[in-house]
């Protein structure tokens, strides 16, 4: 039974041997640190797989370092040798609990022996079974596998021996003696088999729990799932020592031996892009002793163009120094080329966006600006309709007979309309440029003609005395083509432009032909010539272009050629001879518009060209006008595919260019034709043979001047006068000869042609020319629109009387003998005087008297009264209180003029506003008294007011005058009607005053006082 | 039937009159214009106005640059703009924008910029008063002439 018992107890024993440190069958037990699996049948599978060449690559010394001198690896190894330990001390406890167990039932065993012994003495059995259970640590690894529990509990069981024999006999004894014996012997062999168990345990303990082979079998193992996880990946890792020579390398698919790799640097190992950033790279983390990731791209030899992303972490020392770095590299190369093509794409995709954004919003501001444009196109088509409606009514109108006030309310009107369809006419021409819809024709004309009748026409309508002179070269060719209802609209632009802003001095034009200009052209006429030296060059490469362009060059080439080349055009009886003209005849005109006027500051010069700009508001005020003029010229000349420009010398002048290309038009037959063609040509000048065609100076001197509503008021009229006065001498022979409005009839005299020329500034001025009227026609208008300064038309009405000496000639009745009688003037002083009265008269006054004879005879008995004011208002409001008091006044502007009036006509009454423009009330009063005094316009002379008769000569008429010369009563009108205002004036002669505003009361009370009729 | 809405008419006048006259828009100049147009001079008050209002425009739009184009205002050029402005505002008998003209002319004597603009402010607004209350008042003569039958209501220049 003890038999049994113990070997069931020796097989439980057996089973208990110390499992091995790396358990077989590690079953599904997770949640180790590992997390190895070894399924029974991938572990063959993973010997299967396991690759032959082992990829890695181990500096097995370094190793040792590393684990000897790195924190990690002596961590690492510390706790493997920890886990050692505490198995081992596990194994030898738990040996020592069994050697205890083992001891004690050695001892039990004595015990019973003695026991026995006793017991045989006393002969009383107590033999006591051993029932002690022995239980074992049953605590587990944390790591490692737990020791398996001690499964069996020992038990040991107490057997009586039945003994067959009588109690106390001696064979009962005997028998008993032999049992124990047995019993005994049995015992120490189990005993013995014990030792050798624990002996043999012992030494397989000793034998199984070397660390070395365990630490080896962990970190095969471990090795051989990291192979089989990173096998495919394209990962590189590896350890690199301080000097960054590699210690230790895993790449899946190497491309060089180990002793390639160990002990190099990657600057040593391989070359090319990216090697030596990724080894800076390296070595800043080392230095800076933090791990960092980086993305290098490589252009190597080796492998070819590839990204890695790096990851590099330094190694420490136990002491805290850095000893070298783990490197993890992985491929990204696709990865970039994928993400790089998605940047560039977004990339793309975003330019589009905004590409598309920008171009929706130009549709949309095209489309914006289209639809202004062309509603303001269409409003101003509406405007002009109605409005060409109004103004050819009144110019109907103007044609019935109307009394002079209607008349003059007509002129008003009509001015105005042909302001405003002037100014619709240019917003329109503006507009059709802009939006594409202007369409050039192409037609035949003679640039010539052209120039001529620009300047006859600007001659005409001269208000002032200029002189326009236009030089045509002779290599300018005699026909042209193009759109010569365009290059007009410019001309006349230009020449208007330049004669409103001169006052004196010339207007000219200059044409000639100038080489095609090249690109750099319009560099060279810059806009800011404005110094005096460029002016002068300019001048001067003016004048030299004629020689510098010698008639045998270009043009008179391209002028030669044509014949050829239109013979054989006839003779291949080519349709096509437009695209032919184009070809072979194309010719770059130049022309030059200048003048000698105010010039142009070199700051306004950048926005000339802009629409509605003007060079100041001062100007604008003082010229007038919209500004739009020069923009339009500007888009013509470049809608004809030339350029203009200008160039400026303040005070001295300014030269508008423009640079055109025109066809030369083929000479096909050289006959009578070719008049027919230039339909635009006036009329009369169609049959003008090619001589006169071919003239290429013309010259308006201002000698034809008749206005009175120039610039230069009383001044321009008085020189006319003497012009016209001494016109035996000073005729000018050279002078071309004006051609006047075709109503000119045969043997006007000069002073009728001076009024008739008066007539074709009103016809001429607008747009829609009027029908010429006779001569009464011819008063005075209020249009200052048309004037464009600031200058008033002096009135000097109905100074046909007053003064005994000029009646003493008493005028026909008939105004048509005037003028007769003007030209065939005496030189007399005193005739000449009532004369120059008579002509400042005349044009404004003669159509009242015409039509108001009763009011001619009316007015030689009253009294002369002459207004000087310069508000239209009051001028208007006191003639109409005069009118109604039954008299009339004549009417001038400020004190120059009525210096002047006075001097030509004698006055009963003269009432003088004290604030006016030019000269004052109280300065003309004085001037007047002055020349009461002493009989001569010294005084007036000397205080700059011109175009008086001289003394010379005439000393005893004007003592004559002034005997019948009464102190003539001047009453200051006067809005200042403060004391010491009132005292000025009486200081300066004047007589009494009226305040402003004047009424009936205060008109009749002073004209009682003074007109003692 | 004709005469009746002539009738009305006037009394509309009237009445707009005596207003403009009540509130010092107008002054007794107005009605001395008035007094000037006869049968010669059909349409005295209507050109004299337009004329007026053409000037003054004028002048308004010269004096506004004056006072805002220039760094330093000519107060002097000024002074000669309001001057003629009043000649002829007194002159039609336009009480309120002399008024607020010798206001003006009395800032700008003493170059209150600010006080210039202000007035001219007010001088712009009592000019646009004035105008449309003309312009009704010319307006109803017109109809008044027209229902009245006279045939000479010549009116070509208007008040824009």
């Amino acid at each position: 039974m003890v038999c049994e018992m113990g070997g069931d107890y020796l097989s439980d024993m057996e089973v208990e041997v110390l499992p091995s440190m790396w358990p077989v069958d590690l079953g599904n037990e997770l949640g180790k640190q590992f997390n190895i699996e070894i399924p029974g049948a991938s572990q063959e599978l993973l010997e299967e797989v396991a690759i032959v060449e082992d990829p890695s690559v181990v500096d097995f010394k370094r190793l040792l370092e590393l684990t000897n001198y790195s924190e990690r690896g002596s961590s690492q190894l510390a706790y493997l040798v920890k886990q050692w330990e505490f198995k081992q001390n596990n194994a030898v406890r738990l040996l020592k609990e069994e050697l205890d167990i083992l001891s004690k039932q050695r001892q039990e065993v004595e015990l019973k022996k003695l026991e026995i012994l006793e017991a045989h003495r006393f002969e009383e059995d107590k033999y006591v079974g051993d029932k002690r259970p022995v239980s074992i640590l049953d605590e587990g690894y944390d790591i490692w596998e737990t020791i398996p529990r001690r499964r069996n509990e020992i038990v040991v069981q107490n057997s009586n021996f039945e003994i067959d024999s009588e109690y106390d006999s001696v064979k009962y004894w005997k028998q008993r003696a032999k049992e124990l014996e047995k019993l005994l012997e049995e015992s120490t062999r189990r005993e013995q088999r014990l030792q050798d168990k624990l002996q043999e345990n012992i030494e397989n303990l000793a034998r199984q729990s070397s660390p070395v082979e365990e630490l080896s079998q962990i970190l095969k193992r471990a090795d051989n799932f990291l192979h089989f996880v990173l096998q495919n990946a394209p990962v590189v890792i590896g350890h690199q020592d301080k000097d960054l020579r590699y210690r230790f390398i895993y790449n899946p698919h190497p491309t060089l031996q180990e002793e390639e790799i160990i002990g190099r640097t990657d600057v040593e190992i391989f070359t090319g892009a990216g090697v030596k950033e990724s080894q800076d790279f390296k070595k800043e983390v080392l230095e800076r002793g933090l791990p960092a990731k980086r993305e290098i791209t490589f252009e190597t030899e080796l492998f070819g163009s590839k990204t890695f992303l790096i990851y590099v972490e330094p190694v420490f020392s136990k002491a805290g120094d850095t000893i070298g770095v783990n490197y993890m590299g992985m491929d990204i190369t696709d990865q970039v080329i994928k993400r790089e093509k998605m940047a560039k794409l977004r990339e793309e995709i975003a330019v589009q966006k905004a590409k598309e954004t920008e171009l929706n919003k130009t549709i949309h501001i095209t489309e914006e600006t289209m639809r202004a444009k062309q509603m303001l196109a269409t409003m101003s088509h509406e405007i002009r309709s109605p409005l060409s409606g109004v103004v050819s009514m009144a110019e109907i109108l103007a044609n019935s007979k109307l009394d002079p006030e209607q008349r003059q309310l007509l002129d008003v009107m009509l001015s105005s309309g042909d302001l405003v369809l002037q100014l619709i006419n240019d917003i329109l021409d503006l507009s059709k440029v802009e939006s594409g819809v202007m369409k050039l024709e192409a037609a035949k004309f003679r640039p010539r003609e052209v120039v001529k009748h620009v300047l006859q026409t600007a001659a005409a309508s001269l208000q002032k005395e200029l002189t326009l002179e236009g030089h045509i070269t002779d290599d300018v060719p005699l026909e042209v083509i193009g759109d010569v209802l365009r290059i007009r609209q410019i001309l006349t632009n230009l020449i208007s432009n330049a004669v409103k802003f001169t006052h004196e001095g010339k207007v000219g034009v200059n044409l000639y032909v100038i080489p095609e200009p090249d690109c750099g052209h319009s560099g060279r006429c810059t806009q800011t010539v404005s110094d005096a030296q460029s002016s002068d060059s300019r001048k001067a490469r003016v004048e030299d272009s004629i020689p510098a362009y010698p008639s045998n060059s270009y043009v008179e080439g391209g002028v030669s050629d044509e014949q050829p080349g239109s013979a054989r055009i006839k003779a291949s009886a080519s349709l096509d001879d437009d695209k032919e003209d184009s070809l072979e005849t194309k010719v770059w005109l130049r022309c030059d518009v200048y003048d000698t006027g105010i010039g142009i500051p070199e700051k306004a010069l950048p926005s000339l060209f802009k629409k509605y700009m003007q060079v100041s508001a001062d100007h604008a005020r003082k010229y007038g006008g919209t500004g739009l003029g020069l923009a339009i010229c500007k888009q013509l000349v470049e809608l004809m595919g030339g350029h203009l420009t200008v160039s400026s010398q303040e005070h001295h002048g300014s030269t508008f260019t423009f640079e055109l290309p025109c066809r030369v038009p083929l000479k096909r037959v050289h006959s009578d034709d070719t008049d027919e063609e230039i339909s635009d040509m006036l009329d009369h000048d169609a049959t003008m043979d090619d001589d006169e065609a071919k003239v290429g100076h013309f010259c308006f001197k201002p000698r034809t001047l008749g206005t009175l509503f120039s610039s230069g008021g009383p001044i321009a009229r008085a020189k006319l006068l003497n012009n016209t006065i001494n016109m035996q001498r000073s005729l000018p022979k050279e002078t071309y000869s004006l051609p006047m409005s075709i109503h000119t009839t045969n043997d006007s005299a000069q002073v009728k042609n001076s009024c008739s020329a008066t007539d074709t500034i009103d016809s001429s001025g607008s747009k829609f020319p009027r029908e010429p009227m006779d001569i009464d026609n011819n008063e005075s208008i209020i249009e200052e629109e048309r004037k464009k300064n600031d200058q008033v038309c002096p009135q000097v009405n109905g100074c046909r009387s007053g003064s005994a000496e000029l009646d003493a000639l008493s005028y026909p009745s008939d105004n048509c003998s005037q003028p007769r009688q003007m030209s065939c003037s005496d030189p007399d002083n005193g005739n000449e005087k009532k004369q120059s009265c008579e002509t400042s008269c005349k044009s404004q006054e003669h159509a009242n008297r015409s039509l108001d004879s009763s009011g001619l005879s009316k007015a030689q008995s009253q009294a002369k009264i002459l207004l000087v004011e310069d508000n239209k208002i009051n001028i208007m409001v006191t003639q109409s209180m005069m009118k109604q008091l039954g008299h009339k006044i004549d009417i001038v502007n400020n004190g120059v003029e009525a210096v002047r009036a006075v001097q030509s006509c004698r006055y009963d009454l003269i009432l003088m506003d004290v604030c006016m423009p030019i000269m004052d009330g109280l300065q003309a009063t004085q001037l007047i008294r002055s020349f009461e005094e002493t009989g001569n316009w010294d005084a007036a002379r000397e205080a700059g007011v011109e175009g008086l008769p001289s003394c010379s000569g005439s000393q005893s008429s004007s003592q004559e005058a002034l005997e019948s010369w009464n102190r003539i009563p001047i009453i200051a009108m006067t809005a200042n009607a403060l004391a010491e205002s009132v005292a000025e004036c009486l200081a300066n002669g004047m007589d009494s005053f009226v305040a402003k505003p004047v009424t009936f009361q205060k008109l009749k009370h002073c004209l009682q006082n003074y007109l003692s009729v | 039937m004709l005469g009746l809405g002539a009738t009305q008419l006037e009394d509309d006048m009237h009445r707009l009159l005596s207003s403009l006259f009540h509130q010092g828009v107008l002054d007794d100049h107005f009605s001395q214009l008035q007094r000037l147009q006869d049968h010669d001079s059909p349409n005295f008050v209507v050109e004299v106005v337009s004329i007026y209002f053409r000037e003054s425009e004028k002048l308004l739009t010269t004096l506004r640059a004056l006072l805002l184009e220039r760094e330093c205002t000519d107060y002097k050029k000024m002074g000669t703009h309001l001057n003629r402005l009043m000649g002829s505002s007194s002159s039609i008998g336009a009480n309120r924008v002399r008024n607020v003209c010798v206001a003006l002319r009395t800032f700008s004597e003493r170059s209150n910029r600010a006080g210039c603009i202000n007035s001219l402010e007010q001088l712009e607004y009592e000019q646009c008063l004035l105008k449309s209350k003309l312009h009704e008042l010319f307006q109803l003569e017109q109809q008044r002439l027209m229902a009245s039958g006279l045939g000479y209501g010549y009116h070509s220049i208007m008040l824009d």
